[in-house]
């Protein structure tokens, strides 16, 4: 018989994730769908379920420092309105689902849910953001593309918790985040693209580029992205087929149910270049 | 099984329960709350659309668990209000209802968007319907109800 709890303080969720092998509720937007069953049947887990939404140490947003820390069981639409977010995720997130799912949503969930096309995923990874694991006696940080394994599969343990995703407030001057789907709202990312760079007098001081849903986990590439930073901006447009090129090698997407390889490189690399091309 | 309280249309409740179970399928079968519809069933066509804490969510991705010690509101409990009787109006008054089963996820999504946003423009509207699917009007009577619920309801969102 699986168990359930309703904790109603993180001392207590994180004792019961220690004594069980527990599968982590937040919103459901995810995991409701995926363990669903027939109608007016509970969805179906094989591990004891704890429901974390309503924890509210977890519900905060700060800016510390140069820092945005954002709890774990904080809704995105929270985050899509509060002051200091931002832009890049503001946009990720407006287009993100519907109103109704955005009250549900959390990006920690969205990082322990570990889709390919996860829609804050690449927004996460551009900003280099930290992940708090914790446990009963201690936490760990770790770098977004250290927690993310594969499709599905992070590095979290048993008896761990993603607390908190502490964002980096690096300052950008150009920035595009391009979602392509099937429908405006309610939508699974095709392809994405986020695109962010920084022009300090005319020289490119940082560059990064991320794509979703074009391999098994997001892509960025920091060699790639190294060999365009200090060089001017001018170098940097007359560069576009270099890049193009050095970008087409890493993309590698895959057929699915919503798109194909070759439309996911296409408009991957094409995203790309209007970007460079509207710097 | 576990014991959970809840708010229910203004009215408290406890009940023991399996926390896993949908909301949308404790409100239909226990409660007898029907206009509440499960549509997708997957988050994608706001048919089952509640309020909880006065936010709008999709009931069928609302394990129970979540719910204990929050308020929730149905469509039975919106019309009731003066709110819900100005939506029921506009949407009459502008032909916004067809076959009406997407109407009730409809109605409580109007009203989260007027509560946030009491003169939304046209594009307000239409973002703040987007999770909501119908198949029948095409979608402008429904706007349009939404426009006039905003001006004849004027105070009261």
């Amino acid at each position: 018989m699986v168990k359930h709890f309703i904790p109603s303080t993180l001392a207590e969720a994180l004792e019961f994730i220690s004594n069980n092998e527990t599968k982590i509720i937040s919103g459901g937007t995810d995991l409701m769908v995926q363990r669903r069953s027939w109608a007016e049947t509970p969805p179906k887990f094989d591990k004891d379920v704890i429901y974390i939404f309503n924890l509210k140490e977890l519900n905060y947003i700060k800016k510390t420092n140069s820092f945005l820390r954002i709890g774990a069981t904080t809704p995105v639409s929270d985050v899509l309105e509060h002051q200091d977010t931002p832009k890049l995720l503001k946009e990720a997130i407006s287009i993100m689902a519907s109103p109704a799912l955005r009250n549900l949503a959390t990006i920690a969930g969205n990082i322990g849910n570990a889709s390919p096309a996860g829609d804050t995923l690449p927004i996460m990874y551009l900003y280099n953001a930290q992940i708090k694991l914790e446990n009963k006696d201690d936490f760990r940080i770790l770098p977004i593309n250290e927690v993310i394994l594969g499709p599905r599969n992070i590095i979290l343990e048993n008896n761990e918790m993603i607390t908190e995703v502490i964002i980096p407030l690096d300052a950008f001057t150009k920035t595009n985040f391009t979602k392509i789907g099937g429908r405006k709202a309610d939508a699974i990312s095709k392809v994405s693209f986020t695109g962010a760079l920084n022009v300090v007098e005319n020289i490119v001081e940082d560059f990064r580029i991320c794509f979703g849903a074009v391999g098994p986990t997001v892509v960025r590439n920091t060699d790639i992205e190294n060999k365009y930073q200090n060089i001017s901006l001018i170098e940097l447009k007359a560069n576009i087929s270099n890049i193009i090129k050095d970008y087409d090698e890493i993309v590698k997407p895959i057929d699915d149910q919503r798109s194909t390889k070759e439309y996911r490189k296409k408009v991957a690399l094409n995203l790309l270049k209007d970007f460079i091309q509207n710097i | 099984m576990s014991k959970i309280k809840f708010k229910l249309n203004n009215i408290a409740y406890t009940i023991e329960e399996n926390p896993s179970v949908r909301l949308l399928d404790i409100l239909r079968e226990q409660f007898d709350f029907v206009g509440v519809k499960e549509g997708c069933g997957e988050g994608e066509c706001g048919a089952c659309a509640v309020l909880i804490n006065g936010k709008l969510v999709n009931s069928c991705l609302v394990p129970l668990g979540n719910v204990h010690n929050q308020e929730i509101m149905t469509i039975e409990g919106l019309s009731e209000t003066k709110q819900g009787q100005i939506l029921t109006e506009s949407y009459s008054k502008e032909g916004a209802v067809q076959c009406g089963f997407c109407t009730p996820g409809m109605l409580m999504a109007s009203h989260a968007l007027l509560s946030e946003n009491p003169h939304p423009t046209e594009e307000q509207v239409k973002i703040g319907l987007s999770g909501n699917l119908c198949r029948c009007t095409g979608y402008n009577m429904i706007i349009n109800a939404v426009i006039r619920a905003s001006k004849d309801g004027e105070g009261l969102w």
